[in-house]
């Protein structure tokens, strides 16, 4: 059993970074999001790497852009508002088919907001980044050990598909505490023919490039970008589930609403009703297929989440309006309790709430 | 017979798509010139702006990027970090790139002494939109958004990029140079020449103004444009040195 050490969410998305062989974080400092950049500002300079304070969001995000572009593992993070400026060059990325890993350390919105945990940027992460048709990986960690497991894993699936990888965590899984084990198997990077470093004279000049003035071949680089995107839906949806096999009333939550719904479901199962909890890893590509199998014998779902009600739209969508969707929420920094969602759940179940 | 005139081997051999009287062409050709003449085209990548030149990425021979509109010095910071011994990074951006949109890029590149090496093309004009006024624009100018000529009382008045960024300790070497005529275009080389050995030689952050014409958008003939810089663009943005800090150090000691 590997050796375990206690770290903060934040910390183990830095130290899982440097571990998966980035070596360049650009950032700019914002609650509760900062000790990513502090940790990679102490350890870069020590391993050969490059930590860089950018003047904003909206440079960071572009200093990226520039090291993806040659090719090498890189990252920025963030929290809400700091995404939203990041989203000219995460459109840009998409459209230059640049590998990049960019973290969400979620805090309440809209506007300024809060600093306190939040999941109301599902829409944002899984919809509308930025303008244009494009799409990108998004990651949904509950617990300190998948901030690290699932930040290794966002730059093998960035790289594999070249896209954007997005991890989208929240205050709380960013501060809190767990220990934590780095014996995280990394695999090896895949070669990157198209990147500019430079011709050595040797080859054609290589472009990154996200302008197409012809219509019609813009079409096409769309039409063959959302072709990867297919076969990422196909192969790289990832849900826990969670006494779902025989489950009447099932829950969807994902990170930290995920770990409130299981204490949940425990205590609605003491009581005698059929409970369980699918929890999406990965927001985009949705595991649809676990909904629709849940929605074959379930009588009714609970998406609980930290936000207005933005993951319920999946939730529908997935289970095809089969049987009735409901929401339990807080928002604004506040965290539903097990009371509520248990509360919800015997409601779901027919009974009183 | 002996070739006394040819194609720079940086320059790509393909037509480009800049109006006729443009100076584009000779700028771009003057930084094909330099990559020949040091030997760096095959380690030199080269970033290209939004605006007129948005594809120079087509006429260089080395490897290029497109950036987003002003964001050209933090993908070049990106580029040159990468790899900071075997990367040549150059921006090539226009004046509504540089001096509007991307001036935060421009001034922290600047102020960080980020070893690259940027071309400012300032036609006071923001000319693959039409023509509308750019952060250049000289009081009175009539652009599409300025139809009554630019007017400072309501929408202030042109930036002077080096004059402004060598207030800063940051940068190595700034100077504003123009094309408008042969002697000018030597004296132009040779900025951009030096603002290339400046980073080949690890000294940081060095920029080259060219105050260059837009015959479309200025309404003009070529020739009357070449001409409308020596009278209204030299008055506002005198060429000349701005800083040379290794210059500055040689004369201290």
């Amino acid at each position: 059993m590997a050796e375990k050490v206690l770290m903060k969410g934040n910390e183990a998305i830095a130290e899982a970074a440097i571990l998966a062989g980035c070596r360049h974080y650009f950032g700019y400092p914002i609650t509760p999001q900062t000790e990513i950049a502090a940790y990679m500002a102490k350890k870069m300079p020590k391993i050969g790497g490059t930590f860089l304070q950018a003047e904003s969001e909206i440079a960071a995000i572009n200093m990226v852009y520039g090291v993806s572009s040659t090719g090498k593992r890189v990252m920025t993070s963030s929290s809400s508002p700091g995404i939203s400026l990041k989203s000219e060059g995460l459109s840009y990325l998409a459209g230059a088919d640049l590998p990049a890993l960019v973290v969400n350390v979620q805090r309440g919105g809209p506007g300024l907001g809060g600093i306190q945990p939040s999941q109301s940027d599902y829409f944002q992460a899984t919809r509308g980044a930025g303008h244009g048709d494009f799409r990108m990986i998004v990651l949904a960690p509950a617990s300190v050990q998948e901030m690290a497991e699932l930040t290794v894993k966002g730059f093998e699936l960035a790289d594999e598909y070249r896209m954007t990888s997005l991890i989208l965590a929240d205050g709380t899984m960013g501060q809190m505490m767990e220990p934590v084990s780095l014996d995280i198997t990394v695999k090896p990077q895949p070669e990157k023919p198209w990147a500019v470093t430079g011709t050595k004279c040797a080859r054609f000049h290589n472009s990154i490039n996200s302008l197409s003035l012809v219509p019609e071949e813009l079409e096409k680089f769309n039409s063959d970008r959302y072709e990867r995107y297919a076969k990422v839906e196909a192969n790289e949806a990832m849900a826990e589930e969670y006494m779902v096999d025989d489950a009447e009333v099932v829950i969807a939550a994902f990170g930290i609403a995920a770990r409130v719904s299981k204490n949940a479901v425990n205590e609605a199962r003491k009581q005698g009703i059929k409970a369980g909890l699918i929890r999406p890893i990965t927001l985009w590509p949705f595991p649809k297929e676990v909904f629709a199998d849940a929605a074959k014998h379930a009588k009714a779902f609970i998406s609980v989440e930290l936000s207005m009600g933005q993951m319920i739209e999946d939730v529908r969508l997935s289970t095809r309006c089969r049987v009735p969707v409901t929401l339990c929420n807080r928002a604004g920094g506040m965290i539903p309790s097990p009371e509520q969602v248990l509360a919800a759940i015997k409601q779901a179940n027919g009974g009183e709430a | 017979m002996a070739v006394v005139f040819q194609k720079p081997k940086a320059l790509a051999d393909i037509p480009m798509h800049y109006c006729p009287g443009c100076t584009h062409g000779i700028i771009h050709r003057l930084v094909a010139e330099v990559i020949d003449e040091l030997g760096i085209e095959g380690k030199t990548i080269g970033i290209a702006p939004v605006g007129c030149s948005v594809m120079a990425y087509n006429y260089f021979t080395c490897d290029m990027i497109e950036a987003a509109h002003g964001r050209a010095p933090a993908i070049a910071t990106g580029v040159k970090r990468s790899d900071p011994e075997n990367h040549i990074v150059f921006t090539y951006q226009g004046d509504g790139d540089l001096a509007s949109i991307g001036m935060a890029e421009t001034v922290h590149a600047a102020a960080r002494n980020e070893n690259i090496t940027v071309i400012f093309v300032n036609n006071a004009i923001y000319g693959m939109t039409g023509g509308q006024m750019a952060p250049t624009s000289l009081p009175g100018q009539i652009t599409q958004t300025s139809p009554y000529g630019r007017d400072p009382k309501l929408c202030g008045y042109p930036i002077r990029v080096c004059e402004m960024l060598s207030q800063l300790e940051g940068p190595e070497y700034l100077e504003r140079v123009t094309v408008n005529s042969v002697a000018n275009i030597r004296k132009a080389k040779k900025a951009i020449k030096k603002a290339f050995q400046n980073q080949i030689d690890g000294k940081g952050f060095s920029l080259v103004e060219v105050v260059s014409s837009c015959p479309t958008n200025w309404g003009m003939t070529p020739q009357a444009a070449l001409k409308w810089i020596d009278d209204n663009m030299i008055p506002y943005y005198p060429l000349g040195v701005y800083k040379d800090r290794t210059a500055e150090q040689e004369a201290a000691k």
